[in-house]
């Protein structure tokens, strides 16, 4: 029977489409089953794995300077921060102090990080809700970042600059003229991003009670980072457990009350003001000294399990070693932001439309191989 | 609430359990049969109140498994660690906490996949990131892969 | 000299004729040779002027987004799209197994020819046009919606989920849009009291209605120009091929040159739709002339009548070209509200008062 007739539902009569695991909208590999009635969504089934690296497992098997390595593969868009986690862990075991420069420096990286994470995901929101434009004027701001990363860091993605003890090299000679620069360029688009996507009124239309999340739910469901905040969480690692010097910085907690798809993109684009702002307080009061503590060549972790987490673009990261004072962890547990907020995307998207998922995708901002690990 | 606070706390509503503050967070520790009226104090007393599960995971001790919840409390600000022993490593049973904390759905069927824990009462319990007819549980330290390449 | 090209055109068009008539003796044989002959014609104007539209789509993106656009293949990059077409003219042309062959392969002829056979009544000079139908805007109207079904058969044949998805999109899309498109026509109508193209072209010489007709026909020209892209299915009304919630929509199976017509089909679509705005609205062929200034105007007439259709036409073009890299897409439910909530009822009220305003004569 060529014509489309019973065979397309399935035996209980049900509509289903497979989302993914490619598809322009999901960011990778991620599948979703969705049930449908018409255009309504009534369930969504995500099904993981399709990028599984068993990333803890092989941690098992690396070095405590090693595995660190691994985690840049994680969430690709903010690898310094996950780098950063797990350097910050390890040194939590070995208890050895970071000398303040290299605190410094790793904040700014991990500012310019989570600018230009927050960068390319405004660019795909407009990108999942249409709007192709958006794109290429993310991608202008983010190039300049990732210049800045590649120029200190030796890479731009992927950049395994934290090392257990501080950062691997001293900052690139040019670095502070460097992020002065795209600061200042930064800031003067703001207002273009602005008048480009958020004062749309498609735009308002469509994620403006779109994808309502409680705060209840938000808590429930293990939701951190923006899209936390927008149901008005606050869950900011920065300020409720502070890290390398976080405490010393002022910036504020963004805090958006509506919980749909636009209080999301309020915070993300709020965030990335906020970035601007501690960017400008350190960029000139790098102290001098060392970049790295001294550690020895193979690190052993004493007996225990130490617990550090993170503020990364898209939540708190928990990096969770268990040592049994070999030259390699025991047991690691990434507990990745993504992996929880991609949980309550069934939630979110139930009673929905289909277009109305892409916009939730969207604004939940997933990183696959985050999900997956 | 203080460490301190929280231990009395415990021990009066649970004589049985003991506790281990070595580690940064107070671990509670725990048989896995009794897991769950704890786990349900914890989560709708009010002087716990752990509306916030940040990680689940289990570590895999060879002789037995230990199921571990974070918990965090974002009205009081206190978090501390329940620690679940599970003394069948080869027939590993736990009850659910799906039901309290939604996002422990998603977490206990990624360490069902990749410990083989089986959680009691879980509304869907499938393998998350291996395929259905995936073989084995690769997290626990009996897995052996004959394809896998060490380095 | 404008007036020595137009008359060349209709010279050319009746020695043809009577040169056929003269040589075959048969009157039906020599209207479907001139048929023919139109229809190559049409034909060979049609494809560079694809090749021109996906040329200049490209390059008013790039122009938009900051960035340079096809700029390798031929001198600027102008032969980008030759190249594109012989790639998909090389591409094998994949039909699924389980679709309804028949109408799979059906359905791209459809959306083709229905959107060439509403070329026929639009003028593009004095007297050039291949069919001055006297009931030209109703054939177009009604030729256009023609378009659904081809869309309906792609979707529903592919025997894909996404396909039935975007085209059942469609269906309601173009159902619900050609009401507006119709009525923000016939406020037009009503004025020039007529529905053949020369005649509303005729009635604009001593102005064009988008300016005589004052607010009410621009408020007709707004929606004619939100719903006609409705109607095309150009973003932000891209519905039924949402990229990113339908991966492709009703042409998510089609490949090659199958894939290639529905594209033709879109570019036909876009200029059909803006030369019937540039005709209606704008004056079609008619150059621009202001009051008494008759300096002014006879230069205004020494420029030929067929460049200021295709300037008009290529201005609307490029107008809607910027809606699709400015706008998000809307919502099915959104899109759905705007048409009925919003467009209808305000074309209806506006047609009202564009025929108080025909009766009393309060146009200029």
């Amino acid at each position: 029977m060529s014509l489309l007739g019973e065979d397309i539902m399935t035996e209980e009569g049900e509509f289903v489409i497979n989302i993914g695991p490619q598809h322009p909208s999901t960011h990778g590999v991620l599948h979703l089953k969705v049930w449908l009635d018409g255009e309504m969504i009534k369930k969504v089934q995500p099904h993981l794995g399709y990028i599984h690296r068993s990333i803890e497992k092989m941690s098992e098997s690396l070095s405590y300077r090693n595995f660190i390595y691994a985690t840049s593969r994680m969430d690709y868009l903010s690898a310094h921060i996950n780098n950063q986690a797990c350097a910050l862990c390890v040194e939590k075991g070995l208890q050895v102090e970071v000398p303040p420069r290299a605190q410094i420096i790793r904040i700014l990286m991990a500012e310019l990080t989570r600018l230009s994470s927050h960068q390319l995901w405004w660019g795909c929101t407009g990108l999942d809700l249409g709007a192709v434009t958006p794109f290429f004027y993310a991608f202008r701001e983010r190039e300049a970042v990732l210049a800045i990363m590649e120029e200190s860091c030796g890479a731009r993605l992927t950049q395994n600059y934290c090392v257990p003890g501080g950062v691997m090299y001293d900052i690139h000679p040019n670095f502070q003229n460097r992020v002065k620069d795209v600061i200042k360029q930064i800031k003067s688009k703001f207002q273009e991003y602005d008048d480009i996507l958020s004062g749309n009124v498609i735009f308002e239309q469509r994620t403006k009670g779109v994808g309502y999340l409680s705060p209840e739910d938000a808590v429930s469901f293990g939701c951190t980072g923006p899209t936390a905040r927008g149901s008005g969480v606050s869950c900011d690692v920065r300020k409720w457990f502070p890290y390398d010097g976080y405490e010393k910085v002022q910036f504020k907690e963004i805090l958006e009350t509506g919980g749909d798809c636009y209080a999301r993109y309020m915070v993300r684009m709020a965030e990335m003001k906020q970035s601007v702002y501690i960017i400008e307080q350190l960029i000139d009061h790098i102290p001098e000294g060392d970049f790295q503590a001294k550690t020895k060549a193979v690190i052993k972790l004493p007996k225990g399990e130490f617990y550090q987490r993170v503020e990364t673009a898209r939540g708190e990261l928990g990096v969770y070693i268990v040592s049994d004072g070999a030259a390699s962890p025991y047991r690691i547990k990434y507990r990745s932001p993504n992996f929880s907020n991609l949980s309550a995307l069934g939630h979110m998207a139930t009673g929905s439309k289909i277009g109305d998922l892409v916009a939730i995708m969207a604004t939940i901002d997933l990183v696959i191989p985050d999900v997956d690990r | 609430m203080t460490n301190e606070e929280i231990k009395s706390a415990v021990t009066a509503l649970f004589p049985t359990v003991t506790f281990d503050e070595t580690g940064e967070f107070l671990n509670i520790l725990i048989d896995s049969k009794d897991l769950r009226p704890l786990i349900k104090a914890l989560r709708y007393n009010n002087e716990f109140d752990c509306d916030f599960l940040f990680c689940l995971t289990c570590i895999d001790w060879k002789t037995h498994l230990t199921m571990v919840y974070h918990l965090l409390s974002k009205k009081h600000k206190h978090a501390f660690v329940v620690k679940a022993k599970i003394a069948d490593i080869n027939n590993p049973e736990i009850e659910t906490v799906s039901d309290i904390w939604q996002t422990a759905n998603f977490h206990e069927r990624e360490v069902y996949d990749l410990f083989g824990v089986k959680f009691l009462n879980h509304p869907d319990l499938r393998r998350i990131m291996l395929d259905e007819d995936w073989e084995g549980h690769p997290l626990r330290k009996s897995y052996v892969d004959e394809n896998m390449i060490s380095i | 000299m404008s007036l020595f090209l137009e008359i060349s055109f209709s010279a050319m068009a009746n020695g043809l004729h009577n040169w056929l008539a003269g040589s075959i003796s048969n009157a039906t044989l020599v209207s479907v040779t001139e048929m023919a002959i139109a229809g190559v014609s049409l034909l060979l104007f049609l494809v560079p002027l694809c090749f021109f539209l996906g040329y200049m789509e490209r390059k008013v993106a790039a122009f938009m987004q900051i960035r340079l656009g096809p700029n390798r293949v031929g001198p600027k990059g102008t032969l980008q799209i030759v190249a594109d077409t012989v790639k998909l003219l090389f591409k094998e042309g994949l039909t699924p197994n389980a679709s309804d062959k028949f109408l799979f392969n059906l359905a791209p002829i459809i959306v083709v020819v229905t959107s060439m056979l509403a070329m026929a009544p639009i003028a593009f000079a004095k007297n050039f046009q291949i069919w001055d139908i006297n009931i030209g805007v109703l054939y177009v109207s009604a030729i256009s919606s023609l378009a659904v079904i081809g869309i309906l058969m792609a979707g529903w044949s592919s025997y894909n989920k996404y396909s039935l998805l975007g085209a059942m999109r469609s269906g309601a899309q173009i159902v619900s849009y050609e009401l507006s498109v119709g009525l923000s026509l016939i406020s037009i109508v009503i004025l020039t009291g007529s529905l053949r193209m020369s005649d509303i072209v005729a009635s604009q010489a001593d102005g064009w209605w988008i300016i005589k007709g004052h607010i009410p026909v621009i408020i007709s020209f707004v929606i004619f120009l939100i719903a006609s892209t409705a109607e095309i299915n150009r973003a932000p009304f891209d519905l039924a091929e949402a990229e990113q919630e339908l991966t492709a929509g009703f042409h998510t199976e089609y490949s090659g040159m199958k894939f290639a017509m529905f594209l033709l089909a879109e570019y036909i679509n876009l200029f059909i739709v803006s030369a019937i705005a540039a005709t209606l609205f704008l004056g079609g062929w008619m150059p621009f002339h202001l009051g008494n200034w008759s300096f002014f105007n006879n230069v205004m007439d020494y420029i030929p009548g067929s460049l200021w259709f295709m300037g008009k036409t290529f201005l609307i073009i490029f107008i809607i070209m910027q809606f699709r890299w400015t706008f998000p897409r809307l919502r099915v439910d959104q899109l759905l509200t705007l048409e009925w909530k919003y467009l209808l009822p305000i074309s209806m009220v506006n047609v009202i008062i564009v025929t108080m305003m025909a009766i009393f004569g309060w146009h200029l």
